[in-house]
């Protein structure tokens, strides 16, 4: 097994473009998750606001910037779908609701009577979305790095986009939850009724706390279809979203900088176990196939030893966390 | 309130026994790895099947396990009779030929394509066995847009010579009412499945979002002690029966060793949620190794000619399923109106801090209440695997029903539940008339989400404090 | 009495289940002026003030408090009229420090909408206005050498003076104190007194539930006692203490109701 290759790899998937776009995306569930105790579990579905909001614009010759407009707009109103029932309701509820929502809207998209009435595509997805976001890279063609460390041009250029949106996020998540706005925030999470009875509009601010949670969701789901020029249905699968909270968590749930500092880590580790048991273990032992599925075991090993073992993650801190008693 | 049971040891000795059961039936289903990476790929309704090219790799690579695939069937007297031996020719858009391949004993075929691209799949009429052609013999070409690491598939519509080319001539009245009978029995598996998640959610306030992988394990468990294939090949009633058992105390071992540990360390239910998820996406991918990605049937009870029992016209499967989930349905809900355990479950459900004072061993009955779950969940993937076939994901398929049946029937209501599965069930059917099959779940969401509009506390729950 | 009326409330209904818990024909609070509203335990006190704050909704009736009329008005606009109240069972944010817990409750804070937050200088004034108001609170309390601690850290009795400390942060015109004395070291209880007291020095209204007759005597301007969900008596604490309905419903009632109505607030609290 070649020690240098397996790494450089690794590196390259902590960095690359779908851990660019899961950090956006955790950033997102920090908000709603980690500092507003809310239990968004679509997540996805708000990956594929974005993404089909994009695509479908650009798809039915609208430009690239209208299909953000629309991509943000979707995930916003999807906020409200999802919030107006439940935010009211105890936590659960709302976890239920965007589970649902999220795989309904997946085999809606993904149908053929989404292809025929919705633009979606149907099974095949939208292609060639990216409009004139290929023309702006300032990026001269060929390939950057070393090794398997090594992006195409394009790549490289979402890469870039994507690591400086989750920067962008959050700082301005950061710069949120140091307002008395994010302290109300934390407020709600510890005990919604003690917010209530300090004159707090508590569904006001969750609702805003979901909205723009799934905004960033929304564009996670942008930069995963910028990287692979169109949108494919079977991508936005509900591990997505449980992908995000292994993030979300491993960085530390309620911390600015867990979501970043998790995606790198997460996609690190997934890429190194999986190409070092690749590397070792003989195909027919464990064949391709297992291996993929093996790769969702890990996750789900990491998502219980972290809230067993470590729930505050890497960054969280232990007296802040909603996870204990 | 509830002195020492006279059945409490008994009951104890055969929690052990069920354990200790289990193990062995795991450890054993584990050995005996089934073929994996089986050329037969699923044709589950689950799009999403094994997930193994989603989310594998950030680049489209050049081969991207794109394929074309398909199954060739016709409607005969006894139902759909698979096509052994016909042939279909993959060529790309210019007419170049890919490949050729040959359907199997199933009528399943599968082409492996060289990327994404559009492709022309066409069936050989002279291939097809005598006196069968497709439904329409002028359109056998398709042309299929295949998109990167996309399995496409490609139908072609068979028939019988001289058969009508299908039976939608039935009136409609009868349409709806096999529709409505193939609601019911779904519906009584859902209900059956949703009790334990229920009666989980009720006595320890957890969203068991691994409960789907209770009713897989369940399916499996029969599966596996019913086919020839590495099993001892037992009937499949009998096989069933010990699923059952397995079931009970996988649920059982579950609590025991996972999460009265974890609430014993005070963690919240929001931690022991997201310990779920793990816990089912462990164990969804591990029977995906073990058991593989393809869908299968038992041995037993796969074709049956249809029969008439009332007004319902169906297989005689669905009968015996729809009999034996609302016998079991009849059966706890006596046992959680008339036995001292069902009313302690029931106080525990309503109030675990009053139960609690009024003497009820709480522990106890929350793990008898996975017990409960966990064999009721197993009985329903069992009878699930009969209707339909048996799968490593077909449980976290019927995870979102249950969740609607229990959000229905309100959160914690065993009676509810059962209410609200036969609800999700009969509506999931019966929307087919009206959308597309595949969309067959979005009207329970939308039920759901109404009911959450009008009704929180669902339809048999009691009125809650709403802030 | 003769005094201005703070909080009057008419046919007052909550049926939970079959079950009436609370049915009160007509209660009124006096401005100024420390109310004692008593009861045996589960006679409906803390279902009436979860009715009257918003917290649950009534099956029937109306109140008004200071020219509001509050029936159907969610809780944290109940609490902007400036009717706030404290919980049986403390709802100190543990996870929040001391003064953060203060700060949370000052009104009319702007950086607490989520775009003039984004711009620190629209806040900060304020914020320095509050933390100062704050620290004075704590002084008085007693807390202000905690100020920087988890508010978790706090001993039981502490965390009832904080709770009362953040509730006048509120600038609330009527404090409804949910059993201020329950759980606290009797040691404590004197000093919480004495605070409630210096309450009405301050011209401020206070509301407060409390099942120990002994504990009210001293300190209430009226008292109000109810018992299986009705108002049997209001009157001054002697009137009431007297009354041998009241008599009664402490002796005899205790036992029977306790069972049903510890049911019922089991899921109310």
């Amino acid at each position: 097994m070649d020690v240098v290759e397996t790494l450089t790899e690794s590196m390259r998937q902590a960095v690359g473009p779908q851990a660019a776009a899961f950090a956006i995306a955790a950033v997102g569930i920090n908000l709603q998750f980690g500092y507003t105790g809310l239990l968004n579990f679509g997540q996805v579905a708000f990956l594929l606001a974005g993404a089909y909001g994009l695509g479908i614009t650009v798809d039915a010759g609208g430009s690239f910037w209208l299909g953000l407009v629309v991509a943000i707009t979707s995930a916003v109103l999807l906020a409200f779908l999802l919030g107006v029932p439940t935010l009211r309701l105890r936590a659960d509820y709302l976890a239920i609701v965007t589970v649902a929502t999220g795989e309904i809207l997946r085999l809606v998209v993904g149908s053929a009577w989404g292809g025929d009435n919705l633009g979606t595509g149907g099974p095949q997805g939208v292609k060639e979305v990216t409009g004139v976001f290929r023309d702006l890279n300032p990026i001269p063609d060929g390939s950057y790095g070393f090794s398997s460390f090594r992006f195409e041009s394009q790549t490289l250029w979402v890469t870039l986009v994507g690591w400086t949106l989750a920067l962008a996020a959050t700082l301005l998540v950061r710069q949120l939850v140091r307002s008395p706005w994010g302290r109300v925030l934390r407020s709600i999470r510890e005990d919604e009724d003690a917010a209530r009875s300090l004159g707090k509009n508590v569904f006001a601010y969750k609702m805003q706390s979901l909205a723009l949670g799934g905004v960033m969701g929304a564009i996670g789901g942008i930069i995963i279809t910028l990287n692979f020029t169109s949108v494919i249905p079977d991508y936005f699968i509900p591990t997505v979203t449980f992908f995000a909270y292994a993030v979300v968590i491993l960085g530390g749930a309620g911390s600015v900088w867990g979501p970043l500092v998790g995606s790198v880590i997460f996609w690190f580790v997934i890429q190194f176990s999986e190409s070092s048991l690749d590397a070792t273990v003989p195909e027919d032992i464990l064949s391709s196939q297992d291996l993929a599925a093996l790769r969702f075991v890990l996750v789900g090993v990491l998502l219980m030893a972290l809230m067993v073992f470590r729930p505050q993650g890497l960054l969280g801190k232990k007296e802040e966390l909603l996870a204990d008693g | 309130m509830l002195p020492p049971m006279p059945a409490a040891r008994a009951a104890r000795l055969l929690l052990r026994l069920v354990l200790a059961f289990s193990f062995t039936v795991v450890v054993a289903a584990v050995g005996p790895t089934a073929p994996a990476g089986a050329q037969t790929t699923t044709t589950s309704t689950n799009p999403g099947t094994t997930g193994s090219t989603v989310l594998a790799d950030d680049q489209p690579a050049p081969s991207g396990g794109e394929l074309v695939r398909g199954t060739l069937t016709f409607a005969d007297e006894s139902g759909r009779v698979p096509v052994d031996g016909a042939v279909v020719i993959v060529s790309t858009e210019d007419g170049t030929e890919v490949t050729r391949v040959t359907s199997g004993a199933d009528g399943k075929w599968e082409v492996p394509l060289p990327g994404p691209g559009t492709y022309q799949v066409t069936i050989d009429v002279e291939s097809l066995p005598a006196g069968v052609g497709p439904e329409d013999p002028a359109n056998i070409v398709r042309t299929i847009e295949v998109a990167t690491g996309q399995k496409a598939g490609a139908g072609f519509p068979l028939a019988k010579a001289g058969a009508e080319v299908s039976s939608p001539t039935a009136p409609e009245g009868n349409k709806f009412l096999k529709l409505l009978g193939q609601g019911i029995a779904l519906g009584s598996i859902i209900a059956m499945a949703t009790i334990g998640l229920s009666l989980i959610y009720g006595t320890t306030g957890l969203i068991n979002f691994a409960h789907g992988e209770l009713v897989t394990f369940g399916a499996l468990v029969a599966w596996w002690l019913s086919t020839g294939t590495g099993g001892p090949g037992l009937s499949l009633v009998l096989a069933g029966l010990l699923a059952v058992v397995a079931g009970a105390a996988f649920g059982g071992a579950q609590e025991k060793y996972l999460f009265a540990p974890l609430r014993k360390r005070r963690t919240s239910n929001v931690a022991l949620i997201v310990v779920t998820i793990g816990w089912a996406l462990v164990l969804r991918h591990l029977y995906l190794i073990i058991f593989g990605g393809s869908s299968r049937p038992y041995d037993e009870y796969v074709l049956q000619r249809e029969i008439d029992v009332g007004p319902f016209t169906l297989a005689p499967k669905s009968f015996w399923t729809t009999g034996i989930s609302l016998l079991v349905l009849v059966l706890v809900g006596l046992m959680l109106q008339r036995t001292r355990l069902g009313t302690a479950m029931r106080a525990v459900a309503d109030n675990r801090d009053l139960a609690a004072s009024s003497g009820i061993d709480v522990r106890r009955v929350i793990l008898l209440t996975w017990v409960l779950g966990g064999g009721l969940a197993a009985l329903g993937g069992v009878l699930l695997g009969l209707t339909n076939r048996v799968s490593w994901s077909m449980g976290a398929l019927l995870l979102l029903q249950m969740f609607a049946a229990m959000v229905l029937g309100g959160l914690g209501s065993a009676y509810g539940a059962m209410v609200g599965g036969l609800v999700i069930g009969i509506v999931t059917t019966t929307s087919t008339e009206l959308i597309p099959a595949e969309l067959d779940l979005v009207p329970s969401l939308f039920v759901l989400i109404l009911l959450l509009l009008v009704r929180p506390q669902g339809l048999l729950g009691r009125a809650e404090r709403v802030g | 009495m003769a005094d201005d009326v703070i909080l009057v409330a008419d046919g007052v209904q909550r049926v939970f289940g079959g079950l009436t818990a609370v049915d009160v024909d007509h209660v009124e609070v006096p401005r100024g002026r420390i109310t004692a509203l008593i009861g045996p335990n589960g006679a409906g006190k803390t279902t009436l003030f979860n009715l009257l704050t918003g917290f649950d909704k009534p099956t029937e009736g109306s109140w008004s408090f200071d020219g509001h009329q509050l029936a159907g008005v969610p809780a944290h606009k109940v609490a902007r009229y400036g009717m706030v109240r404290t919980f049986q069972l403390t709802k100190a944010l543990s996870k929040m420090s001391v003064l953060d817990n203060m700060r949370l409750a000052a009104p009319d804070q702007s950086g607490e909408r989520i775009l003039t937050s984004l711009v620190p200088g629209t806040w900060r004034a304020r914020e320095r206005a509050v933390t100062e108001e704050a620290e004075a609170l704590l002084e008085r309390f007693n807390l202000a050498h905690m100020r920087d601690d988890y508010a978790g850290t706090l001993s039981g009795g502490q965390r009832k003076l904080l709770e009362m400390a953040r509730a006048l942060m509120a600038k609330p015109k009527m404090l409804m104190l949910d059993e201020p004395m329950a759980g606290v070291n009797p040691a404590l209880v004197q000093s919480l007194l004495e605070h409630i007291k210096q309450l009405r020095t301050d011209g401020m209204t206070v509301l407060f539930v409390e099942h120990d007759m002994d504990v009210v005597m001293g300190i209430s301007d009226q008292v109000v006692c109810m018992a299986e969900g009705q108002v049997i008596s209001v009157g001054t604490p002697h009137h009431v203490g007297s009354d041998p309905k009241v008599i009664e419903a402490y002796l005899g009632l205790r036992r029977a109701v306790e069972f049903e109505e510890g049911y019922v607030e089991g899921h109310g609290g």
